[in-house]
């Protein structure tokens, strides 16, 4: 029996805000404790939440970005549980009524592409965090992070396996990220997943029963989890057992996922309508101001790369992997620099370095001025790639120095004259009648050591295009 | 709808309220009154009534996003229960 797969994906998503949701409090990542703990978060009588503006602002964004319709008018819930590190005993959430309905997002998976339906998202607070282990038998509170905004968005079940519901993912976190409403900092949870995953016969209308794979940071974690998740549900099928809605957690040590206690979910939350907050209402004017300052989105900017610039759509999705990358390529072509050479330089040799070290494009230590002057030289075969490659480590070790000035000072100019390459061919016919045999005989590798021999006495200044240009008209010729 | 007990065991487990056996029947009863309440309200026609979320028909003022609260940490952890330098400290919620 074959079996369909069926995702959908809730993502929390911490917005970039100086302040929580409902407090004046800072959302600083990183301090000590409690430092950032306030009346509001801290639940005491008296105090009332306040919408922050910004918040509201960011989860708009996030609506136009995704096409979906924004809500002239919401509300705020509570959603009522007990835990420690929410004081309040309730999460102050949109239930009914969420600020972004109906949008969708267009993912590319191996070659096709599907638009994933994104149901809703909604505002709501971050709960503080349960520290274990610092006293026996007691467990620390910490409520920096208490209140602080997230938006929660939730995608229809669109998704129908793994690969596709990373390819969503990976795609959400550089668009949040883009759009600058998200600092899309995995490790630090800025960016949760909650994957709920379910299998049904090929082909069946009925959905199956699923169960809910919780708190995923990681896309390598997630599609571990979803793997193995979907393979447990099967096994239980075929086995004849039933699958009962749970929440599970992903063991990443183990690459299992286990149903939480039961105790644990069986939650009723009980929503209503907040009374500390009256709705929130979204003006015509709010939307359009936010809507002109979107300014180009990922996918359109992909588009130009591929169709414009005519880049493969390997280097053009790393280009628009990030906001930044994409402006900095966008500002080399601009200078006039050819498009395809920049890509290729940027994703195969910048990025390799800055992998290599570790750093962001933020971090390059190389002069943009400089880097553009290298490819000019590229361009204008002043010199080789594998000599442009040699004057960029160089740069990257000590960035003072001048890309005109290392060409001279290592002779790295490429020698594109007739008269001076021509000897050195001749040279090398004569010297290698073996290799020459073994080309006109079919082989192509003698045809490159060829080459390569000429390139060496060259000093690696001869014009490979050139030398096999030419070497190939002598020896078809001869 | 009539409440049971069981009912009443459901909310105050929820509500994380204690309800002695004594009071049981009192809170039962008490409760069961409401409901009658909101059973009446049900039958009134709100076909043509747009739902309110609020009893003010007014929509809510937003804060600008800037920092109004300082770091008063020292004296919040004093005034729980239990706190070290860091935390605030409860009953361990895991096993």
């Amino acid at each position: 029996m074959t079996w369909d797969i069926v995702i959908g994906i809730e993502t929390h998503v911490q917005l970039t805000t100086k302040t929580k949701i409902f407090s004046g409090a800072s959302t600083e990542f990183g301090l000590p404790a409690n430092e950032n703990a306030c009346l509001v978060s801290l639940a005491y009588p008296g105090t009332l939440p306040v919408l922050n503006k910004e918040a509201v602002m960011k989860a708009i964004k996030f609506g136009l970005a995704v096409d979906a319709q924004i809500a002239e008018y919401s509300v705020f819930a509570r959603k009522n549980y007990f835990y420690p590190d929410l004081p309040k005993g309730y999460q102050i959430s949109q239930f009914e009524l969420p600020v972004v309905n109906h949008g969708y997002l267009e993912i590319n998976n191996e070659g096709v592409n599907k638009k994933i339906r994104i149901l809703r998202a909604h505002l709501e607070e971050d709960a503080g965090k349960s520290v274990h282990g610092i006293m026996d038998n007691k467990t620390g509170i910490d409520l920096n992070r208490a209140g602080t905004p997230l938006l929660e968005i939730v995608t229809e079940p669109d998704m129908s396996s793994a690969k596709e519901a990373i390819a969503y993912a990976k795609k959400l976190h550089n668009l949040v990220q883009w759009i600058g409403i998200c600092d899309g900092n995995m490790q630090e949870g800025s960016f949760r997943c909650d994957v709920n995953v379910s299998v049904k016969p090929s082909g069946s209308d009925k959905l199956g029963t699923r169960r809910e794979i919780k708190n995923l940071n990681s896309f390598r974690y997630m599609e571990q989890a979803i793997n193995y998740e979907v393979n447990w549900q099967i096994e239980q099928i075929e086995d004849g057992h039933d699958i009962i809605q749970s929440t599970v957690l992903f063991n990443p040590d183990s690459g299992e996922t286990k149903a939480m206690r039961s105790k644990e979910e069986a939650n009723d939350y009980r929503y209503f309508p907040d009374p500390d907050l009256l709705p929130l209402k979204i003006s015509q004017r709010d939307i359009d101001l936010i809507r002109s300052s979107l300014g180009e989105l990922p996918e359109e900017c992909f588009k130009k790369l591929t169709v414009d610039y005519k880049l493969n759509e390997a280097d053009a999705s790393i280009i628009v992997s990030d906001k930044k990358t994409y402006k900095f390529y966008q500002s080399l072509v601009a200078s006039g620099l050819d498009a395809k050479i920049t890509a290729n330089w940027i994703v195969g040799n910048l990025f390799a370095k800055l992998n290599d070290h570790e750093l962001s494009i933020d971090d390059c230590p190389i002069a943009q001025e400089q880097f553009i002057l290298l490819i000019k030289r590229i361009m204008d075969q002043t010199i080789s790639n594998n000599a442009g490659k040699k004057i960029f480590d160089l740069l990257w070790e000590d960035p003072n120095q001048n890309v005109d000035t290392l060409i001279d000072t290592l002779g790295l100019k490429q020698v594109s004259d007739l008269s001076a390459i021509l000897p050195m061919i001749d040279e090398i016919i004569q010297n290698n009648p073996e290799m020459v045999e073994q080309f006109k005989s079919g082989k192509d590798k003698a045809f490159n050591a060829l080459v390569g021999q000429v390139m060496k006495i060259s000093k690696g200044k001869a014009n490979p295009g050139q030398v096999s240009e030419l070497l190939k008209e002598k020896l078809t010729k001869s | 709808m009539a409440l049971t007990d069981k009912d009443i065991k459901k909310l105050s487990h929820l509500a994380k309220i204690n309800i002695s056996s004594d009071d049981e029947l009192i809170v039962l009863k008490k409760l069961d009154g409401i409901m009658k309440l909101i059973d009446t309200m049900q039958k009134i026609d709100t076909t043509d009534v747009q739902p309110m979320s609020h009893a003010l028909d007014i929509y809510q003022t937003l804060r600008d996003d800037v920092v109004t609260e300082s770091n008063q940490k020292e004296k919040f952890l004093q005034l729980g229960p239990e706190s070290n330098e860091d935390y605030f400290i409860v009953p361990r919620v895991v096993e």
